[in-house]
């Protein structure tokens, strides 16, 4: 089965794929899914540890830094009143020997300082954070973001990302771990959501976590179970207890395991790998048609 | 107190596995989950008592009074963090997106605007014989490095100064991890044998570096790719990074922690290798703590 055909439906469609706990496979679902799909777009929003780009390799096409306002204090002008320090709620600001001194690292760039200084004497200056690429590997379009070292929020690339994230094409969205503020920020456009989950007692758990949180989204949502085994699969039946559709199984395969390792991408390498994640497109597919 | 973190980078790696291992081996009377919006190690360390449990309060959320607002929308004007939108007729904000700055209660020539508290996770602390720290972050929440020092803060507040902590960290690098990192004597990456494993741990390494914190290696699942396995070795002794020791991936651990035991019980090959890096990253604490003392001297 060649995947091409009704991907037309699936066009201009935006599929996050997340997990709660790392290491279930988001990456490897998200990276196969694209590939399998032939013509589509990959964002990587874990832009503290993006992985995506190892498997693609893509050609880079263009760069660009990702900036955030920062506060400047004129010292000329300011009369050390100390209203910006008192603003501000996330104590960025601090007055120390005689003059206002900025915390980069903790200012969440919401003007607030700069607004209620009688003096004028605040201004902001763009700080980069990190940057976004963009490249190609095949048919698929990569877009891909990587935060500074050292950085705290991710949220603003993940923005960027998703702001050029083209809408012509079915868009796949690999997120990051946990369900924190990076992790919604990435799903919060999607027209639906793949849950990756392992059959584990934390893979359970986190799975749980994510649930409610696409249920407090109102998106859409689906479920893959990776690294299947024989015996009881604890995240099926949580599936089936909580009457979350599973739209595809992979089982855990060693040989697979060592080349996901090296950064193969599986449905490239394998026949079988290629039919899979093409068989879990269209599930996903009659589930937002 | 002396404590110990557990870092990774790369979510799935063991850092759990490891931690629950550790805290049992050491006998730990104190012990901490960082890892706050995906919290797992309560599911393995089966505290008997009933925990401590109290609110914990984000940055609050911004709340439009419609009865005083008038619409001319200068609050939409100056968010920056576009949580304030106009629906059916009035100006309403967005919780998932408020940052809780307070510049539109500031703008706000109606006063229409306040700043109410909001109740964005649970802390949760077991303080009989052993002080365990955790905490569950609200779903749609999203201040989770002010929650990590909060759990940190309880664990701290509730045990002997001369106590030997472990925390279990998240995974990434950002505001979670940096606000776990502060004030601990090492972080002890988990690292996985693949091409994702080997570039988030150069990232975390550099992260928990560039924060002066001291640290050392270990491998999980070291057989899955032998290769890759070689390569963190090579990085760390090319790196000068303490390396801790190598874990297989071993199916009986596996299911040992699906059964909710850690793997200082368990008879298997993965604990016998988890108890030689214990013994190991033990060593390398007491040896950088002695050695510190001289230098002072």
């Amino acid at each position: 089965m060649k995947f091409t055909r009704d991907i037309t439906i699936m066009e201009s469609k935006k599929i996050a794929v997340l997990s709660g706990k790392g290491g279930t496979g988001k990456t490897f679902v998200s990276v196969n899914l694209a590939d399998a799909a032939g013509k589509s777009v990959y964002i990587d929003c874990d832009v503290e540890e993006p992985n995506g780009h190892l498997f693609f390799k893509p050609e880079i096409t263009s760069e660009e830094k990702v900036t955030v306002k920062i506060p400047v204090v004129n010292h000329d002008l300011c009369t050390g009143c100390r209203k910006c320090t008192e603003f501000c709620r996330f104590n960025a600001l601090a007055y120390l020997k005689d003059k206002v001194k900025v915390f980069e690292d903790i200012c969440h760039s919401c003007g607030g300082c700069m607004l209620v200084c009688p003096q004028k004497a605040i201004y902001e200056k763009d700080l980069a954070i990190g940057k976004v690429e963009i490249g190609k590997s095949r048919q698929v379009k990569i877009l891909s973001g990587t935060m500074d070292i050292g950085k705290a929020s991710g949220v603003p690339i993940i923005k960027r990302l998703l702001e050029l994230g083209s809408l012509e094409d079915l868009t796949i969205i690999d997120c990051p771990p946990g369900s924190a503020c990076v992790t919604m920020e990435s799903i919060k456009d999607a027209d639906f959501c793949v849950l990756v989950a392992e059959p584990t007692l934390f893979g359970v758990h986190n799975l749980a976590m994510v649930h409610e949180l696409v249920n407090l989204f109102k998106i859409p949502f689906g479920a893959v179970l990776n690294k299947c085994t024989d015996g009881e699969n604890p995240a099926e039946k949580y599936c089936d207890d909580n009457d979350i559709k599973i739209l595809g199984k992979f089982d855990y395969d060693k040989e697979m395991g060592r080349l996901n390792a090296q950064g193969e991408i599986m449905s490239r390498v394998d026949k079988a790998y290629n039919r899979k994640f093409a068989e879990l497109s269209y599930a996903i597919l009659e589930e937002i048609k | 107190m002396r404590q110990l973190l557990i870092l990774s980078g790369k979510g799935g790696t063991g850092k759990t596995t490891v931690a629950s291992a550790f805290i049992d081996f050491t006998d730990a009377k104190a012990f901490a989950d960082c890892d706050v919006d995906a919290p797992n190690l309560h599911l393995v360390m089966h505290m008997q008592e009933k925990p401590e449990i109290s609110d914990y309060y984000g940055m609050g959320k911004a709340k439009i009074d419609r009865s005083k607002c008038m619409s001319c929308g200068i609050c939409m004007e100056n968010c920056r963090f576009g949580a304030i939108s106009f629906k059916e007729g009035a100006y309403i904000v967005e919780e998932f997106r408020c940052e809780g700055c307070g510049v539109c209660a500031y703008v706000c020539p109606q006063t229409a605007i306040a700043m109410k508290p909001d109740v964005a996770g649970e802390l949760c602390l077991y303080n009989n014989t052993r002080v365990f720290s955790t905490a569950t972050l609200k779903m749609g929440s999203g201040t989770s490095g002010k929650l990590v020092t909060e759990v940190k803060k309880n664990m701290q507040r509730s045990c002997n100064k001369d106590a030997f902590a472990i925390i279990d960290g998240s995974p990434g690098i950002g505001c979670p991890v940096i606000a776990s990192i502060s004030g601990v004597d090492m972080v002890l990456v988990v690292a996985e044998p693949s091409i994702s494993g080997i570039s988030d741990m150069e990232r975390i390494v550099k992260t928990a570096q560039g924060f002066g914190a001291k640290i050392a290696v270990c491998v999980n699942k070291y057989d899955t790719n032998i290769d890759k396995s070689l390569e963190i070795e090579e990085y760390c002794k090319r790196n000068d990074i303490s390396f801790m020791g190598r874990i297989s991936y071993d199916k009986s651990a596996a299911e040992a922690i699906n059964n909710g035991i850690s793997l200082a019980k368990a008879d298997c090959r993965a604990s016998e290798e988890i108890k030689k890096v214990y013994q190991n990253t033990m060593k390398h604490i007491n040896n950088t703590k002695r050695r510190e003392k001289y230098d002072s001297n």
